[in-house]
């Protein structure tokens, strides 16, 4: 953060101490939907492998769940919108700069597919549509879970777009977590292994990947540990590791205990996105993460030269 | 029309009917904080009053650029008079300065005297790499035929994306409408060879509209012979091609480093990581399917 390394240097300076960005407009929707986005393709593609491995029972009830979360994803984004009634003008364009456009695509084909799929899982019908639907839900799915991290990272929030590389992978593994967690609740325990394999390794997955983000992001990252954010992600922590031992130990013989388990991960799971959307508000509103870095950059010669002094008659590259 | 000025949409996609890139030279080195722009913009363009109160940082109660704002004049009260540096100077000097003002009460803003008084009137850049354009997924931004970044009223659907994607935080929602709203640097006068309002209105010319190349030419200019003059702190910001959103369509001189106003001193437009973004997006997907696949078929019995 501020840059304070140079004895002559002033402290960090600000425009009455504003903003420099916009803190982002987006409503409590949006992590909600980074929620059942990941839980919705997580599931998708448990209930076609569970289908692959003959786990009749397991696919049956994933495939529901992953309609659930990619039925819900569209109506929270269209009711974030400023003008709801224009969420068709998403489809207008495909845009590959914009995560957001590929991200309604994504939605369309998943939500088509996943329709499908479920509606053979559960009754039996359009079975021949459905042998093509069920692995394209499933491929579907896998974006689905990771391009939220793409689309928060591709702004000028700092504690997103400093986290690009690592944000994916805490999505990922909380896809795996969120849907390993929810077929596990709803699966009778016997036939429920496979889910709570999953659940398992993806809430490990999330704990490792959350770990590995914070050493990385170095003071990038403090927007993570602090104020709200922090909160969320010391909730998410106790949460995912309370719900994985619950279900590890006593998960495989009680019904009860597999449930309050899952439903623990799954908490944890929405808190982990709280505490990312959070943090990227926080990073927004205070100029000193905005500022610092830049400054920084600017200082020690690694700036683009947005600001530049004449020097000897001609406009140089200015260094303070 | 310049090589140096191109975007990825002009003039590439209008063919013959692009027209030269136009843009601003806003040289605050000048401004006298009147706020006529801000006033002739709102006129003009029928942008909705912007009550913010009083919030006692100068003169400035606008605050910040936003949907309802789109000219906004930055004030800035520094203890510090033009061309001494207090590490220069002595700096028992700016303290009694300091004490002088806390003993008598005395408040003037004269240059000389160990005060003055900075004044920026700021507006949305209109990028050559524009990140609230790339990562709008309705289309309603583009590139109009004169280099400028603008927002279609009857597209923007109100996603919010390109609000955190401006470095600069331009764009904003408006409430009860719900949409987005910034300068479209005057787009129906521009069509009509006319001067945009702010700069027609601006009394010293701090703000100049023109053909983007000669007004880089004139800054140019300017900032050496302000530099000659003794303001050694006078920048030129977004004045080139080569920094972190390829140069801006509107441009500031600045007497000081980009912050003291509410500016970031290195933008970069988020699209430059569009590549690496992506492809940790699907390498994390492809780890979820692989690891799925392991997990729940290598447990099969
Ligand atoms: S300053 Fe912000 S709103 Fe204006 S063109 Fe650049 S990115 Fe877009
Ligand atoms: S709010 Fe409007 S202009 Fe901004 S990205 Fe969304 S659709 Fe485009």
């Amino acid at each position: 953060m501020s840059a304070t390394t140079g004895a002559t240097r002033p402290p960090q300076r600000s425009y009455h101490g504003n903003p420099v960005i916009k803190e982002p407009i987006w409503k409590p929707e949006i992590p909600w939907y980074f929620f059942t986005g990941g839980l919705g393709g997580g599931s998708a593609a448990l209930a076609y492998l569970a289908e692959l491995g003959g786990h009749e029972q397991l696919a049956r009830r994933a495939w529901p769940i992953a309609l659930g979360g990619i039925g819900v994803s569209p109506l929270l984004l269209i009711s974030d919108l400023g003008v709801p009634h224009r969420f068709l003008n998403m489809l207008r364009m495909f845009k590959v700069t914009s995560p957001m456009s590929v991200g309604s695509w994504l939605l369309v084909a998943g939500g088509a597919t996943t329709t499908v799929a479920a509606t053979n899982a559960l009754t039996g019908r359009l079975a021949g549509p459905a042998r093509l639907a069920k692995p394209a839900a499933a491929l579907v799915g896998l974006p689905i879970s990771t391009y939220t991290a793409a689309l928060i990272a591709q702004t000028a929030v700092p504690a997103w777009h400093g986290a690009r590389r690592e944000l994916p992978a805490i999505f990922a593994a909380g896809a795996a977590a969120s849907a390993g967690a929810a077929a596990t609740i709803a699966t009778p325990v016997r036939h429920a292994a496979p889910a709570r394999r999953v659940a398992l390794a993806g809430a490990a997955a999330e704990l490792l990947s959350v770990q590995a983000m914070e050493q990385w992001l170095g003071a990038v990252g403090e927007p993570y540990h602090v104020e709200q954010a922090g909160t969320y992600a010391r909730a998410a922590r106790a949460l995912t590791v309370g719900g994985a031992l619950l279900i590890g130990a006593a998960g495989a013989r009680s019904r009860v205990a597999a449930a309050v388990g899952g439903g623990m991960v799954l908490a944890g799971a929405v808190c982990e996105r709280w505490s990312v959307f959070k943090a990227g508000l926080q990073s927004a509103r205070d100029p000193k993460y905005v500022v610092g870095p830049q400054r920084e950059r600017v200082d020690g010669g690694r700036g683009h030269g947005a600001s530049r002094r004449a020097l000897d008659g001609r406009v140089a590259e200015g260094a303070r | 029309m310049s090589e140096r000025l191109r975007t990825h949409a002009w003039p590439g996609t209008y063919d013959g009917e692009a027209k030269p890139r136009m843009g601003f030279f806003t040289d605050t080195s000048i401004c006298i904080g009147c706020k006529a722009c801000e006033v002739a913009c709102k006129e003009w363009n029928r942008v909705p009053e912007s009550p913010q109160g009083f919030t006692g940082d100068s003169y400035d109660n606008t605050v910040d650029l936003g949907a309802n704002s789109w000219r906004h004049v930055a004030f800035v009260e520094q203890r510090k008079p033009l061309g001494i540096d207090a590490a220069e100077r002595s700096l028992a000097e700016a303290a009694n300065l300091d004490q002088l003002v806390a003993e008598t009460g005395l408040q003037t803003y004269q240059e000389g005297d160990g005060l003055r008084w900075l004044m920026a009137s700021d507006v949305c850049k209109h990028c050559t790499e524009a990140a609230c354009l790339e990562v709008c997924p309705t289309g309603a931004l583009f590139r109009t035929e004169f280099g400028t970044v603008v927002v279609q009223e009857d597209v923007c659907n109100g996603c919010g994306y390109c609000v955190p994607a401006c470095p600069f935080g331009v764009l904003d929602q408006r409430e009860g409408d719900g949409r987005v709203w910034k300068c479209t640097l005057c787009y129906d006068r521009l069509k009509d060879d006319q001067e945009p309002a702010c700069a027609q209105a601006c009394p010293t010319d701090s703000i100049q509209f023109g053909e983007l190349d000669d007004l880089r030419e004139r800054a140019r200019a300017r900032v050496e012979a302000l530099a000659e003059a003794g303001a050694e702190r006078a920048q030129l910001y977004l004045a080139g091609d080569d920094d972190g959103i390829g140069g801006a369509g509107a441009f500031f001189l600045l007497l000081d480093d980009p912050e003291v106003y509410g500016l970031p001193p290195d933008p970069v437009d988020a699209t430059r990581d569009l590549g690496s973004t992506w492809a940790a997006a699907g390498v994390a997907a492809a780890a979820l399917g692989a690891a799925l696949a392991a997990v729940v078929l290598g447990g099969r019995r």
